[in-house]
């Protein structure tokens, strides 16, 4: 850029040189009004009136000014603003908060006001050209891949061919088979089914006793003479795996205590003590907890998608996207009086699941055949 | 100070430096004066670029003190509630980057709101690129990556939205689990390879956080840079207007004036996540308490974005169909799998088909740089509204607990009223949409025929009373004026009643009438009418100028 040997050949090195002493070309000896009114021959491109230029920049140098001033305040906020306490990340993040939005706003007010007020005016024109290439260079590719095609042998050498595609096969599931162990307990797939059909309350305590009914929270067992006014409900975890997870993803219980002659037949009489029915908290839809319950209607209620079980009823859906009625679970009391599981669920909790079945009906029939 | 002549040493050196190495002035010679044509309803996409800028930098400062993990630990942060409290380490440490780093709280809910603005930016960059026509010839690929972005982002939201652990994101993620289960075939595989054994495990934040910060927000950007340069490569559309055609591109130079205004937009985008953060408190996790699958909150809702699968899923009538009798595998939750699956199919793959769809049935292969007004494609533009009601009923319905307690409409009412919504509102708004546009169609041809109501009556000799109407300015009549007709196949029979090649057959018949339909210009601009034009320009609107009314 800086060489000019060879001028000759650039048409804008034509213009002569500046001589020392003279005005720059383009600049004016009566000033800056005349200069300006040059550059605006330029069509679509309207400068902005000095004056009102002028007042703008004074206004975007406010604009940065305050930004200035917040982002300082940011930083002494954050000196001076300890968090710790609800309280304190209150003002903590009021303080933050408000120094970074005022810094960012008075920079971005500022830099529109400078684009609108002291930029020019832009309706310019560009050509656009269609996407597609010459049918020229089309051609030449054309060629260029046939002939590199054939010369790479891979058209006339089947050989060649057919073994890569060989190769390429269980080369393409490697990944896939990587990521068999994804499922940590290895298992084959086909035993998923079992996994799911199970819940801990057909586990056993150390003494090998059937696991008590413990309130959610508190662990406490329940004692059925206790639970004794009608209407009351409380949420039941196993005994024993009150923090596990994935113990209480299935075995979690919703108790309700009943008047004997509420309950309809829908309910099984034999798993019940006393008018105290335990259903799955597991919703049969997609396995939020069924945690809401009406008591003068005996309506449990999924909260998630609202599902309706009729618990007086065998908690069969009346209402909402579940399919299926909440499983019961037999219950019974132990020598001391306090609830415990008869056994695990005849039926799975949770949501459905391709290898299922209708265990309901399963259900059904072997009682029937029992 | 006076202008510059020459570049300045400080920019001159290291550009020579870059160039020598690089040659970019032959890029930067084309592409610095590139011209990006103005118009309001081009920033949308800009919002949801900026957002996932601030995505990525508020996300990295949260990385450094989330942990990902599912070990339970006793809580002793600063939050005297939950003292003592056993609970993940990925919610204790989500609590200390809300209570104990300075700004984190501020961090983590700018990243909160700029993920929601994210998603709201996508969607309405999408529709005003779909009610324009943008997505036409040559931008069916970028169109193509803006579906695959949205669906992307939508699972981004999911995996960020369950890390914190907390109660409300544990719901989420076990709807996750329940719709994942309910798949045929695969879904118990899916989901204990998802979750490593049995819902919840002790994997599953591990997982989605390497795939929250990692896997989906790579593809992210490498798809939003394809994008970026292929609207660079191709140029914008610009609206019908004067001066404008479909081989230019009229609007201000990058250099200086778009790039300024383009940092503005990002600092003003900034400034608004920054502002919500501060004044308006999202997901208080410390309210949820930590996960535990045996309790939920009421009341419990997803982010925005999600909000329609919810409705699906709550509006869906209870189907379930044991494929193979009852003692054997083949349970089909359909009650699952058609919310979780269908309308998300619908919308999604009806997006990435239509510029296809579009072109199969008006046989359009030009190629289209001015956008459409909605109401010159008024089938088009049906065919979104009814979409956007669809998703909307949808929407509308995941939040069907709040409309009923806030509203004191019965639960179950709601829910049958979407039942019945979810088919019937979208036709009614295909309906309303059709006939809205024709009619913006006819004043268009009212202004241009007949000028502009002037507001001046003027009293004619015979008494009669008149309105001066004048033309148009000159700007508004170049943008009416920009309409084009919907392109058409050659549907016409020939005089003997047979229909042209390729419209003979049973699917070519359809075409032949869905094109007839959709394509073609329903109201003319100019229809030559005798009368209106006098001396003074002004036309006069009779009562019998039925062209105007019917």
């Amino acid at each position: 850029m800086t060489d000019n040997e060879h001028e000759i050949e650039q048409a804008d090195e034509r213009v002569p040189k500046r001589v020392i002493g003279t005005p720059a070309p383009g600049t004016s000896m009566l000033g800056t009004a005349e200069a300006a009114e040059v550059e605006k021959e330029v069509p679509g491109v309207v400068l902005p009136d000095e004056t009102k230029a002028r007042r703008a920049e004074k206004i975007v140098a406010l604009c940065f000014t305050i930004t200035f001033i917040a982002a300082i305040a940011f930083i002494i906020s954050y000196v001076v603003f300890q968090v710790g306490s609800p309280e304190a990340t209150g003002v903590s993040n009021f303080a933050l908060g408000l120094s970074l939005t005022v810094a960012i706003l008075g920079l971005a007010a500022g830099i529109v006001i400078w684009v609108r007020q002291i930029m020019p005016k832009y309706t310019l024109v560009q050509e656009r050209h269609a996407m597609a290439s010459e049918e020229e260079d089309r051609e030449v590719v054309a060629d260029t891949f046939v002939a590199g095609a054939n010369e790479s042998g891979f058209v006339k050498r089947k050989l060649l061919r057919r073994t890569l595609l060989l190769a390429a096969a269980p080369l393409g599931l490697v990944p896939l088979v990587l990521l068999r162990d994804l499922d940590n307990s290895r298992m084959p797939g086909a035993k998923f089914n079992q996994m799911l059909r199970h819940t801990v309350w057909g586990e056993k305590t150390k003494e090998g006793k059937p696991l008590r009914l413990v309130v959610e929270g508190t662990g406490q067992p329940i004692r059925a003479a206790d639970f004794n006014s009608p209407g009351g409900i409380l949420s039941v975890v196993p005994e024993g795996y009150e923090h596990d997870l994935n113990a209480l993803a299935k075995a979690t219980l919703i108790l309700i205590k009943f008047r004997p002659e509420e309950l309809k037949s829908g309910v099984r009489q034999n798993w019940t003590h006393d008018g105290i029915v335990a259903y799955s908290k597991i919703c049969t839809h997609v396995g939020c907890p069924a945690a809401l319950y009406e008591q003068t209607t005996h309506h449990i209620l999924c909260p998630c998608h609202q599902s309706t079980f009729d618990a007086a009823d065998g908690a069969k859906v009346i209402f909402g996207p579940a399919a299926r009625p909440l499983p019961q679970l037999p219950i019974t009391v132990d020598a001391e009086g306090y609830l415990i599981a008869k056994g695990d669920f005849e039926v799975p909790v949770g949501p459905s699941y391709w290898e299922r079945g209708d265990a309901e009906a399963e259900a059904r029939q072997k009682g029937g055949q029992a | 100070m006076s202008d510059l002549r020459t570049v300045p040493n400080a920019v001159a050196g290291p550009s020579t430096f870059l160039d020598d190495r690089l040659g970019g002035a032959n890029f930067l010679k084309r592409n610095l004066r590139k011209i990006f044509p103005d118009h309001w309803s081009f920033l949308l996409g800009e919002i949801a670029l900026y957002s996932f800028v601030i995505l990525l930098l508020t996300g990295t400062f949260l990385t450094f003190w989330f942990k990902p993990s599912m070990m339970e630990v006793a809580y002793d942060g600063s939050y005297a509630p939950l003292h003592g409290v056993m609970m993940s380490e990925a919610y204790a440490s989500s609590l200390e980057i809300s209570f104990d780093v300075r700004g984190g709280l501020l961090i983590r809910q700018m990243h909160h709101w700029s993920a929601l603005l994210f998603v709201a930016g996508m969607t309405v960059h999408m529709l005003r690129v779909f009610f324009t026509g943008a997505y036409r010839k040559p931008r069916e690929i970028n169109w193509i990556i803006g579906v695959l972005l949205l669906t992307l982002a939508l699972a981004e939201g999911l995996t960020g939205y369950s890390l914190p652990d907390d109660l409300l994101s544990g719901a989420g993620l076990r709807i996750t689990e329940g719709v994942a289960i309910s798949l045929p075939l695969v879904g118990t595989y899916i989901t204990f390879f998802l979750f490593g054994g049995e819902y919840p495990g002790e994997d599953v934040i591990s997982r989605f956080y390497s795939l929250h910060i990692l896997l989906i927000p790579g593809i992210l950007l490498a798809l939003i840079s394809a994008h970026m340069v292929l609207m660079w490569v191709q140029k914008h559309t610009q609206m019908p207007g004067k001066g404008r055609d479909n081989k230019n591109v009229v609007g201000a130079p990058f250099y200086p004036a778009f790039m300024a205004k383009a940092g503005a937009y990002f600092l003003f985008t900034l400034a608004t996540v920054a502002g919500l953060a501060t004044f308006t408190q999202i997901n208080p996790i410390w309210l949820f308490g930590p996960y535990t699958p045996a309790d939920v909150s009421a009341g419990s809702q997803p982010d925005f974005y999600m909000g329609f699968l919810e409705g699906a899923l709550r509006i869906m009538v209870p189907w379930e169909i044991n494929l193979f009798g009852t003692s054997h595998a083949g349970t089909l939750p359909l009650s699952v799998i058609i919310p979780a699956l269908v309308p998300m199919g619908i919308i999604m793959t009806g997006l990435a088909l239509y510029p296809f769809l579009e072109r199969w049935v008006t046989g359009d292969n030009r190629e289209h740089h001015i956008a459409d007004r909605p109401r010159n494609n008024p089938h088009r533009t049906s065919i979104g509204m009814s979409a956007i009601t669809f998703y909307g009923v949808l929407w509308l319905l995941g939040a069907n607990d709040e409309i009923s307690a806030n509203f004191h409409i019965s639960l179950n009412v709601t829910t049958y009223a979407g039942r019945v919504l979810i088919f019937l509102a979208p036709a009614l708004a295909y309906l309303i949409t059709y006939r809205m546009c024709l009619g913006l169609q006819r004043s268009d041809a009212a202004v241009i025929s007949h000028g502009v109501e002037s507001g001046v009556i003027k009293r004619l000799p015979h008494g009669e009373f008149i309105e001066v109407h004048t033309p148009p300015a000159e700007d508004i009549e170049a943008h009416v004026r920009g309409k084009e007709p919907v392109a058409m196949l050659p549907v016409a029979e020939d005089p003997t009643g047979i229909p042209p090649k390729g419209m003979r057959g049973p699917v070519g018949r359809l075409r032949a009438r869905m094109s007839k339909a959709y394509g073609g210009e329903k109201i003319q601009l100019d229809d030559g009418h005798g009368h209106g034009h006098g001396d003074d320009q002004a036309a006069l609107e009779r009562s019998d100028d039925r062209s105007l009314t019917h």
